[in-house]
């Protein structure tokens, strides 16, 4: 902001300060900071509910298999596990598909086709999450149970990871209804990256003699940083979603290598527990799994940011 | 500005309005979900009747417990009745001690999802135990079919659902199988809320009902309402006298009859596993937690008027929605712990 103008006035220097303009940098400054102490307000709470727990597992709560609330002894590996496999899972799912679609938004639709396709890959991510909780309970549990994981667990029976009886709830439906919400958030950013690309790349790729394909793998190698970070954001959504996952992922505090098995994830633990949590120390071991939570989505939203704010400034200046 | 004083006008008739159609009486309560069906009934007859409003949120008996130690509801529902610790709590956080007033009666069954095996298929303790320990795994272990010798039970693996939120319901069968299995007991507890061996959590009797009824294979248990409105079979199970018995309303009232001549002063008791030929063995009394001692006094007259008239014609609403009602030895012992309630 340009310093007030000095006016001489007489023999002494006066500054005209325009009342308005310092009470609006001074509200705007405050609302600011305000969001900012939200946050670590947020932090602070969680960290002081779980206290219990800290000062009773330490360390060892994050790495701790068991959750008995009969014996009052707690521990968040399954959660962490479930929740990282869960979101992996997903990402591995959606990122080919997220992928593909932002090429063919970016590089080879028509005009006129672009927009209507952006818009309904939109409106997935504007879909309730219990919606596909219930979607994933009446379509996609029974079609797994029936048709999917029978096939899967009598062909791929020598990989630890198809083993087991065929529930139709566990890790894969959980890891599918996953990929599913976080593909429009990967396609969308993935396809606005793509496009920050100047059309100069392209062009000279082009000039020299390159197909339509290895166009497109330059600009992809390119937009490298970009789609990274979309994946970023993509897995902090996946970590943090609640509702439906816990409607079909079983429920079970339970670490296993096979993906028919079921799971349980920090969201859907503290979803189905917290309000009838009665011990303090039951209580106190759920805010500890939020916190991690809260940490967790924190720094992967971060890092995605950093990413992607360094990828557009980049082709800004260039 | 004509228009603007207009809707201002307006505004605060309203408001005024409102306020006198609010000042009838409003309740709160929260708890279990097993007698949701017969709560939701008797709060409907009895506030057209009176004029006083119930709001009952079924969060299970946990929250029940939990909202009433914190004092957000005025009233709270438990199947599990609360320990001495949770009431010391209570006391200390209220200033009042918590009322257990047993309100029906009711049965958790054993709902299974197999068409191959029909209606009434009969389980024992000992093979309950097993299925819910994740030691009997196969619909046609040698320790199902030996008791159901008419049965042709298939190769099918066994998928056990539970619930996955604290509940009563969770309460009164797993105080059941602790008292029928060492195995249990040791490995496991009873409690609102257990570390399950084995099997897929669902939220509420409905999420385990939908299980269920999803599932080939599955096995779970519900409170009798669920299973019946839901069309699910469910088990004939073997009391201690050696029966196989269905529960019905007339082997859960049996299961209470023996009970209330040992009722303890506070009436908390357990009536899982009880003696008597015709008894189920899985049944269990259900609470309302009331304050004994409520700041709003107006809110303690028209509690107690409430639970006077569920006591009397409440119970003749239980048998159509498949609970028992109370035994007339129990309706006294309750009538008698209900003038304990200050009322002013």
């Amino acid at each position: 902001m340009a310093p007030p103008p000095t006016v001489i006035v007489g023999a002494k220097k006066r500054k005209i300060i325009n009342m308005g303009d310092l009470v609006f940098q001074g509200s705007t400054t405050f609302f600011a900071f305000l969001v900012f102490a939200l946050v670590f307000l947020m932090a602070y709470e969680m960290y002081r509910g779980s206290g219990l727990s800290i000062d009773k597992f330490g360390w060892s709560f994050l790495w701790r298999e068991i959750w008995d609330p009969v014996q009052d002894e707690y521990g968040a590996l399954v959660f962490i596990f479930g929740t990282f496999v869960s979101s992996v899972l997903a990402l591995v799912l959606a990122l080919p598909l997220s992928i593909g679609v932002a090429v063919f938004l970016s590089e080879l639709a028509p005009r006129w086709l672009e927009k209507p396709v952006s818009f309904l890959i939109e409106l997935l991510a504007a879909i309730p999450s219990i919606v596909y909780g219930l979607w994933g309970i009446f379509v996609l549990v029974p079609w797994l149970r029936i048709s999917v994981e029978p096939l899967l667990s009598k062909n791929l029976k020598f990989l630890p990871l198809f083993r087991g009886a065929p529930y139709g709830f566990g890790m894969l439906a959980a890891g599918i209804i996953l990929a599913i919400m976080v593909l429009p958030i990967i396609t969308s950013i993935s396809r606005d990256v793509l496009q920050a690309i100047p059309t100069a790349q392209r062009e000279a790729a082009l000039a020299l003699g390159a197909t339509r394909w290895e166009t497109t793998r330059i600009i992809l190698s390119d937009a490298k940083s970009g789609i990274l970070g979309a994946t970023l954001l993509g897995l902090g959504r996946a970590v943090g979603e609640t509702m439906a996952v816990t409607m079909v992922i079983g429920n079970r505090p339970e670490i296993s290598a096979s993906l028919l098995a079921p799971g349980y994830t920090m969201a859907s633990v503290i979803a189905n527990e917290f309000t009838e949590a009665t011990s303090d120390m039951y209580i106190s071991s759920l805010i500890e799994i939020a916190l991690i939570l809260f940490a967790m989505t924190v720094l992967l939203n971060a890092a995605a940011r950093l990413i992607v704010w360094g990828v557009t400034k980049k082709f800004k200046t260039a | 500005m004509k228009s603007l004083t207009i809707a201002l006008l307006l505004l605060v008739l309203s408001l005024v309005v409102g306020e006198t159609a609010f000042a009838q009486m409003k309740l709160n309560g929260a708890g279990a979900t097993f007698p949701y069906v017969i709560y939701s009934k008797w709060f409907d007859v009895y506030s057209k009747k009176s004029g006083v409003e119930f709001n009952y949120q079924s969060i299970g008996s946990g929250g029940g417990i939990k909202q009433v130690t914190e004092g957000t509801v005025d009233f709270g529902a438990s199947d599990g009745p609360m320990s001495d610790a949770q009431l010391q709590e209570a006391k200390g956080k209220q200033g009042t001690d918590i009322l257990h007033i047993p309100t029906v009666m009711g049965a958790d069954v054993v709902a299974y999802n197999l068409p191959a095996a029909g209606k009434d298929l009969r389980l024992t303790p000992d093979v309950l135990a097993g299925i819910f320990l994740g030691q009997i795994t196969n619909w046609n272990d040698s320790k199902i079919t030996s008791i159901n010798p008419g049965k042709n039970l298939p190769d099918e693996a066994i998928i056990v659902a539970h619930r996955s939120d604290g509940s009563g319901t969770t309460y009164i069968f797993t105080d059941y199988l602790n008292k029928v299995s060492k195995t249990w007991a040791v490995n496991v507890g009873k409690g609102t809320s257990v570390n399950w061996p084995a099997g897929l959590g669902g939220k509420g009797n409905e999420g385990v009902a939908g299980i269920v009824k999803q599932t080939e294979g599955a096995i779970g248990y519900v409170e009798l309402a669920y299973a019946v409105k839901n069309n699910l079979p469910y088990a004939l199970m073997q009391n201690k006298e050696g029966a196989f018995v269905e529960a019905t309303f007339e082997s859960v009232s049996a299961a209470a009859a023996g009970a209330s001549k040992n009722m303890p002063e506070d009436l908390r008791v357990s009536i899982t596993n009880p003696d008597g030929k015709g008894s189920y063995p899985i049944s269990g009394f259900t609470w309302l937690l009331i304050y004994q001692n409520m700041k709003d006094k107006s809110k303690a007259q028209e509690i107690v008027k409430f639970l006077k008239w569920a006591m009397a014609d409440g119970q003749s609403y239980t048998k159509d929605l498949y609970y028992a009602p109370l035994p007339e030895a129990v309706v006294k012992l309750c009538l008698k712990k209900i003038d304990t309630i200050s009322t002013n």
